[in-house]
């Protein structure tokens, strides 16, 4: 079926439509190499480079290099060798902590909420025929759209004075809230004051991981949706024949059969959630609030305002072992519990 | 059974306009006017639409220049991320060469490493090359990813073995395979990488925070959360500067959609 989207992949080949007689003759070029008993690895070589070349310069040296500028202090450069002297202050700071205990917040809100919600709508949309990719595609939306346009959305909607969600509060007779202003925590304004306010996420965090959890659900349910659709049918039909329904069906064949979907996305949403910068940043209006304050913030503002460049190095590195730690662990101990068909 | 089924699409329904909601009060809110913008949010509709509000945006921050930035380096970003992950991924899938385990190891390790974590060093080579504010900076890290060679070397594995033998019985080498027999096969997945190349390149902020400077290589991302604080009074204007924002991924994805949710799920064969 010729589609718009035939039209895109007629312009990028277009644009790769190199000629012919170059192709050519770096294939005879290739093909005589091979003759001479170099086999592909010429060609192996010409594929490999330019993606190669762009991760290791960007990405692989620059692990090695962010260790090596944690090594020394000074600002707006590379100042004298101090040792662990960077890491040392980060574990002291109070800031560093706070951040370290906003990004655990957040993480522990974002990842078990989106998840549950995302499998749950997928569920529905698997269950139903008429409609499904309208409604995916409304659900998909956020997530291909701008997080900072959207988080000025929500800056709008959430606004203390005039904004949607405090004059609808106000029409049910509560109280308005300051919402992504407000630094107390949303435990102490639930309980009326039960629990200190310092404890647990304050409100404004609460709503960026609101915000994050309506703008990323769409990738996961298109995943889980993906994971449903690969289900044998026949593996549910003799379920059911044995008498499986409802809650059991779910917990003993749908979701073991989803467990590699499960997994997958636990990973990569653990990984991108360590990540999360343009909520936070535009949310906050690059704000530098400690409630609302994660690691990837802490560290541009400790490059950026500050120029602590071997200190915000110092850091990200330890960001970086938090990653890898995280994801090894989960692979320990999740992959075990996972069944592949 | 039939009750059931109504619910499920009733609470489907209802979470879908939920989700949407914030978009379309964007929409009315862009063409209010100020005062009917700030007083009467829950309308979400404008009295009369106020279409002049568009050129006032515009009029208000130099959001062309911050769209041609913007355009320009994911244009580029997605074009070459395609290219390099087309050539490693077919490498990677179809060719034999010493060190390609390891290379391929290296690669997925890269994965894990998220560009935040090491943004510090990378603006310290982007200077050193003076690149700092410069299209380069913000377009050459950009131009490969290990998620999209992984994927490409995924699409090129899944194509039978019996294609590679033709071609080569006709005379064709790796090359011209990979140009002109193998981008068609696994178009589905191509689309997938290019719209998230794309979407990735226009969507970001840190990097550009980082090594732009000059208002003129403000890209719309950076424009955008400058203009909130210049024009954060003018709701209307603000709306207006988010939907303009939004509505070129908006666009690409629903002229995408088809390719990518079939690949999504993995029924991309049938091409």
């Amino acid at each position: 079926m010729p589609s718009r989207a035939n039209a895109v992949v007629r312009l990028i080949s277009g644009v790769f439509r190199l000629p012919d007689t170059l192709l050519g003759a770096l294939d005879d070029l290739l093909d005589a190499l091979r003759r001479r008993g170099w086999g592909d690895a010429p060609a192996a070589l010409l594929l490999l480079c330019p993606g190669l070349l762009i991760l290791t310069a960007f990405i692989l040296v620059p692990m090695g290099s962010t260790f090596y500028m944690s090594l020394f202090g000074g600002r707006h450069g590379m100042g004298s060798f101090v040792g662990a002297g960077n890491y040392l202050d980060a574990l002291g700071s109070h800031d560093f902590r706070q951040s370290l205990l906003v990004t655990v917040y957040y993480v522990l809100g974002v990842i078990p909420a989106s998840m549950i919600l995302s499998f749950l709508v997928a569920f529905g949309l698997y269950r139903i025929r008429v409609f499904r990719g309208l409604l995916r595609s409304f659900y998909f939306l956020p997530y291909v759209t701008s997080a900072v346009a959207a988080a000025m959305v929500w800056r709008s909607l959430f606004n203390p004075q005039s904004g949607v969600v405090n004059v609808l509060l106000g029409y049910l007779g509560a109280e308005p809230q300051q919402w992504l202003l407000e630094p107390r925590g949303v435990l102490y304004l639930l309980s009326d004051g039960m629990v200190p306010a310092a404890w647990g996420p304050s409100l404004a965090l609460t709503c960026i991981i609101l915000f994050d959890v309506w703008h990323g659900c769409g990738f996961m349910i298109v995943v889980f949706l993906a994971g449903l659709s690969a289900i044998p049918r026949e593996l549910e039909e003799a379920a059911r024949i044995d008498g499986a329904e409802g809650w059991r069906m779910l917990r003993h064949v749908t979701l073991p059969l989803l467990s590699p979907t499960i997994f997958f996305l636990l990973v990569v949403g653990v990984i991108k959630a360590f990540q999360a910068f343009n909520s936070f940043y535009a949310l906050t209006q690059g704000g530098s609030m400690a409630d609302r304050q994660n690691l990837i913030l802490y560290i541009y503002a400790q490059f950026y305002q500050y120029g602590y460049w071997g200190y915000a190095a110092a850091v990200a590195v330890l960001l970086m072992l938090a990653i890898v730690a995280l994801t090894l662990v989960q692979w320990r101990v999740l992959e075990r519990r996972v069944h592949y068909l | 059974m039939r009750a059931h089924k109504i619910t499920v699409y009733l609470v489907l329904v209802l979470g879908a306009l939920a989700t949407v909601y914030p978009f379309v009060w964007m929409v009315g809110t862009a063409f209010k006017t100020l005062p009917e913008a700030s007083t009467d949010s829950l309308r979400l509709f404008p009295e009369t639409w106020q279409w002049g509000n568009l050129a006032a945006t515009f009029r208000a921050a130099p959001f062309g220049r911050y769209f041609l930035n913007s355009l320009l380096v994911s244009v580029i970003v997605c074009l070459s991320v395609c290219l390099t992950s087309l050539m490693a991924g077919y490498a990677f899938a179809r060719l034999r060469f010493p060190g390609r385990g390891l290379l391929f190891m290296i690669t997925l390790c890269s994965m894990m490493v998220p560009f935040e974590a090491v943004f510090v060093p990378n603006f310290v080579l982007i200077t050193r090359l003076g690149w700092y504010n410069t299209y380069f900076a913000l377009i050459v890290p950009w131009c490969a990813n290990a998620f999209s060679i992984f994927l490409m070397r995924q699409a090129f594995l899944g194509i039978p073995e019996d294609y590679y033998d033709a071609a080569r019985v006709d005379g064709c080498g790796h090359l011209r395979f990979l140009f002109r027999i193998g981008i068609p096969l696994v178009k589905p997945m191509l689309v997938t990488v290019a719209l998230f190349a794309f979407l990735g390149s226009y969507n970001a902020l840190l990097w550009p925070l980082i090594v732009t400077a000059d208002e003129k290589m403000r890209v719309v991302q950076v424009g955008l959360t400058s203009f909130y604080s210049d024009a954060g009074t003018r709701l209307n204007l603000l709306m207006c500067a988010s939907t303009v924002v939004i509505l070129p991924t908006v666009i690409l994805y629903f002229l995408a959609q088809r390719h990518y949710v079939e690949s999504a799920l993995g029924s991309g064969i049938k091409g």
